[in-house]
């Protein structure tokens, strides 16, 4: 595999890529790194979710990139403007984690199992298939998606590289 | 992201001393219990993006040990103190009397050391900052995690979250002698506390 081009995604962020370049996100936690992928074009594209729903936010120009609701069609239209078609759109995920312990039941702090049935959920009204996912958990995550293959890589301090 | 109304440079100096009033007690308590001087730098208060906030402690993917804890009561936020594994170490050493850590596991041992550390600091930091503004304001259980800075912090960024894409962070560098940044402590109050905690310091908001 050739060393693709580097595209990063920061937090409440999204891009797509193509040609081979790789997107990246780094230090998930409670947030969801969500991937769509089409195989005949290899183009994909990459959301890094923070919240579940854009009904919660106060923010004056909303940042369309940082809620479940909102990213999930954006990046879909990214995609099937360069082309892509949403039947052959496949999606990985990971994040969504629970960092730390002792919270109890304070909604906030259900944030991460929050964003990852958020994310399902508009998948779902997509109809886009998930392959894959590495979610829960109480560890952050750094993912990276090889727009030429498809490849999701997730890295963690305690578990390593694992490939979904 | 307009937080306050007016005065933003005045409202930020005040800030300010509300970091150095909490850290500098809580630097006044880590220094008796290692026994040895603990200096700490004037605290630094900024809007800042979400993006820079973990690279005040080496980055998004950079390993450290935090100990959060939420801040309840009548001016609610979200304090962290972070420390470097190598200055956690030191500080191991110094309570424990053994070396500490030699691999990058620690044992729950040093892990509830750390953590009780987190909780002592955390809450001489809180008192002081109760006592200064007459404010109700006690910390939750702490919760302690060895990870990277960007999945930890962003759980005090949810907050902020739903505002915008910045965070205002009181963040104070905890010095030991002459050696480099032995930790942070970060304070990130709810954006509904800020007029709260100016109330009752007396700036008109």
């Amino acid at each position: 595999m050739t060393e693709g081009t580097l595209i990063k995604v920061g937090m409440a962020d999204l891009n797509i890529a193509e040609g081979g370049a790789v997107l990246k996100t780094t230090g998930l936690g409670s947030c969801v790194g969500l991937t769509l992928f089409d195989p005949d074009l290899r183009i994909g594209g990459m959301a890094h979710i923070m919240l579940p729903s854009s009904d919660i936010a106060r923010e004056g120009q909303l940042n369309i990139a940082k809620y479940a609701d909102t990213a999930v069609p954006e990046l879909v239209n990214r995609l099937r403007s360069r082309g892509a078609a949403i039947h052959r759109l496949i999606a990985k995920m990971a994040g969504g984690a629970q960092m730390f312990a002792f919270m109890g039941g304070a909604d906030t702090m259900r944030i991460g199992p929050r964003n990852v049935e958020a994310t399902k959920l508009e998948l779902e009204r997509f109809s886009i298939r998930l392959v894959s996912e590495d979610t829960g958990g109480n560890y952050g995550r750094t993912v990276e998606l090889y727009s030429h293959t498809g490849i999701f890589l997730i890295r963690s301090v305690q578990h390593g590289v694992k490939e979904i | 992201m307009n937080l306050f109304r007016n005065n933003a440079d005045f409202k930020l100096d005040v800030l300010r001393e509300v970091g150095n009033i909490g850290a500098g007690n809580a630097a006044t308590a880590l220094s008796t219990l290692l026994n040895k001087p603990v200096d700490m730098a004037v605290p630094t208060v900024n809007l800042l993006p979400f993006e820079e906030i973990a690279k005040r402690v080496g980055g998004s993917e950079a390993v450290v040990i935090a100990i959060f804890l939420r801040v309840e009561g009548d001016a609610p936020g979200n304090m962290f103190f972070i420390i470097n594994r190598e200055p956690a170490r030191r500080i191991l050493q110094g309570l424990l009397g053994f070396n500490a850590a030699e691999n990058d596991e620690y044992s729950e041992l040093e892990l509830s050391a750390l953590n009780e550390i987190g909780n002592i600091l955390a809450g001489s930091y809180l008192s002081s900052l109760a006592d200064f503004t007459g404010l109700r304001m006690s910390p939750t259980v702490p919760s302690l995690a060895v990870d990277m800075a960007g999945a930890i912090l962003s759980y005090g960024l949810l907050q902020f979250g739903t505002m915008g894409d910045d965070a205002l962070l009181i963040d104070t560098t905890f010095l030991e002698g002459q050696q480099e940044a032995e930790g942070h402590f970060f304070l990130i109050p709810d954006p509904e506390s800020f007029e709260k905690l100016f109330r009752a310091l007396g700036v008109p908001f």
